[in-house]
């Protein structure tokens, strides 16, 4: 096919907000939030699903957001590493990121903010194995990890939601 | 990315009507983890994805004791192993569906998109092909099933013709006395594709076997069905000369390649242990 471009219209939900936006038909969600809407908190690690630099959450449940077309959010509820604080209030999750120094040059955080964020919603006293399990598609080329563990058991542990 | 479409299919006819007019080019989307990737790099030519999940009969689970458990094609593996049913009577799906990708890809990636895929190294499949699966495919001529083990036909290939695909998945309810197990080799914990992964159910009953199903992955064009091994466990007590019969019948039907996972010679060996591994932890699910 050539490349022809033809635009949609999409109703969605962002991190509260209804929003109309307009992509090209071919856009992923990544690109919509991040060309379109001006949402750069997710990141392009890899663009192919392996890295989670990418998680957003949709409709309850983490998504590589790399991995779902713009189209396909129509009528959805998405959540960004954007909706995490209120205001200028950072979340006790991200404000224990901070506290254990669980980010380097902070490509990979948005996606485990959003991963972790999820994690505590369904599961408020996540063990160690269960931390590391849940977070395997976040990869991290910085940390070691070990301090982003320690961060989202800093945060379970303050009884984060 | 191609210049991709994309369209909600509403119902099941309007999806076959698309792929069929859509030709080559048109492919179903479901989580999208496998197509989306092949429509970016390119490996496949892709120019409209049609998006069958607002179709209630692909994103249902549902079970009754007559009729066994159905999947709908394009649910998530996150709902399959959140299901309470899946979970009691059928935990090596809950095995395959928690292993394939991470937690995002798990809330996308569906056993209809990994069957159609048709990878050699499903990690679905396997244990499909064991839990006797058999494949609901809807298309221009209506609706037809294919038992599991026969839907793949090569890599990346399947039975499906222009206009088909799959609605869901029907498994029959597990004969008491049953259990099965999946396992797969990888070298890191998680997040990798398979060197070879395995599958088996056995039922046992008065403490000698009475049906047994074994399934081999990624030792061959397509995940295969071992006739030979579940021969060697049927009819007699488990023990460990069934169980070494077994692993032999494995590694003779597996036909490997050499790829930057796993050598010949792995993949062969790895084919007996998993299928030891997994007819051993089968029994003990049988018993539990
Ligand atoms: C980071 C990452 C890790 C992965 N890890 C694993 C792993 O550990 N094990 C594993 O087995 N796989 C893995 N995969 C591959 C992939 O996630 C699985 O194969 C998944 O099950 C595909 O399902 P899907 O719903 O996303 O399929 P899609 O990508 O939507 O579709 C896959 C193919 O099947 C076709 N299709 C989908 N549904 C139907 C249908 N109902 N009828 C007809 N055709 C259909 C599509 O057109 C496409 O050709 C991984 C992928 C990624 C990106
Ligand atoms: S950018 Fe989406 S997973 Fe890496
Ligand atoms: S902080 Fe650099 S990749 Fe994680």
């Amino acid at each position: 096919m050539t490349t022809q471009t033809s635009h949609i219209v999409v109703n969605t939900t962002i991190n509260g907000e209804p929003t109309v936006f307009l992509a090209n038909e071919r856009d992923s969600l990544l690109e919509a939030l991040r060309d379109r809407i001006g949402l750069t908190g997710a990141k392009e690690g890899c663009n192919n699903g392996n890295c989670g630099a990418c998680c957003v959450n949709l409709d309850g449940r983490i998504v590589n957001s790399c991995l779902v077309m713009a189209a396909e959010v129509e009528g959805s509820e998405v959540r960004t590493v954007e909706g995490l604080a209120d205001g200028d209030q950072l979340s006790p999750l991200q404000n224990a990121f901070l506290e254990e120094a669980a980010l380097q040059c902070g490509i990979c955080t948005p996606g485990f903010l959003v991963a972790a964020e999820a994690l505590l919603e369904q599961n408020p006293d996540p063990s160690e194995h269960e931390i590391r399990y849940w977070l395997a598609g976040n990869l991290c080329r910085c940390t070691g990890y070990d301090k982003i563990i320690r961060a989202v058991q800093l945060a379970a542990g303050q009884g984060q939601d | 990315m191609q210049a991709v479409k994309y369209v909600r299919a509403a119902s099941v006819d309007e999806a076959s009507r698309l792929l069929q007019e859509g030709g080559e080019g048109a492919r179903v989307l479901a989580g999208g983890t496998d197509v989306i990737v092949q429509a970016r790099e390119r490996t496949r030519e892709i120019d409209l994805f049609v998006d069958i999940k607002q179709i209630a009969e692909t994103m249902s689970i549902a079970y009754d004791a007559a009729d066994g458990l159905s999947i709908g094609a394009a649910a998530p593996c996150h709902e399959i192993y959140g299901n309470e049913t899946v979970r009691e009577l059928y935990p090596s799906l809950v095995d395959s569906t928690s292993l394939i990708g991470g937690t995002a890809i798990q809330g996308r990636a569906s056993l209809g998109g990994n069957l159609c895929n048709s990878s050699p190294a499903a990690d679905g499949i396997p244990t499909l092909i064991v839990l006797e699966a058999t494949v609901e495919i809807a298309g221009p001529n209506g609706r037809r099933s294919v038992a599991v083990e026969d839907f793949c036909t090569a890599p990346g290939r399947n039975v499906l013709e222009s206009g088909e695909f799959v609605v869901s998945l029907k498994f029959p309810t597990p004969a008491a006395g049953s259990g099965a197990r999946f396992l797969r080799f990888i070298p890191r914990n998680e997040m990798d594709i398979a060197v070879t992964n395995a599958a088996t159910q056995v039922r046992i009953e008065n403490g000698s076997v009475s049906w047994a199903r074994v399934s081999i992955g990624a030792v061959a064009p397509i995940p295969l069905l071992v006739a030979d091994a579940a021969a060697a466990l049927v009819g007699q007590p488990l023990s460990d000369e069934t169980i070494a019969a077994a692993a032999a019948a494995s590694r003779a039907a597996a036909s490997p390649i050499d790829d930057m996972r796993g050598s010949i010679r792995q993949r062969r060996h790895l084919a007996g242990v998993l299928t030891e591994r997994t007819i051993r932890q089968a029994a003990e699910r049988a018993a539990a």
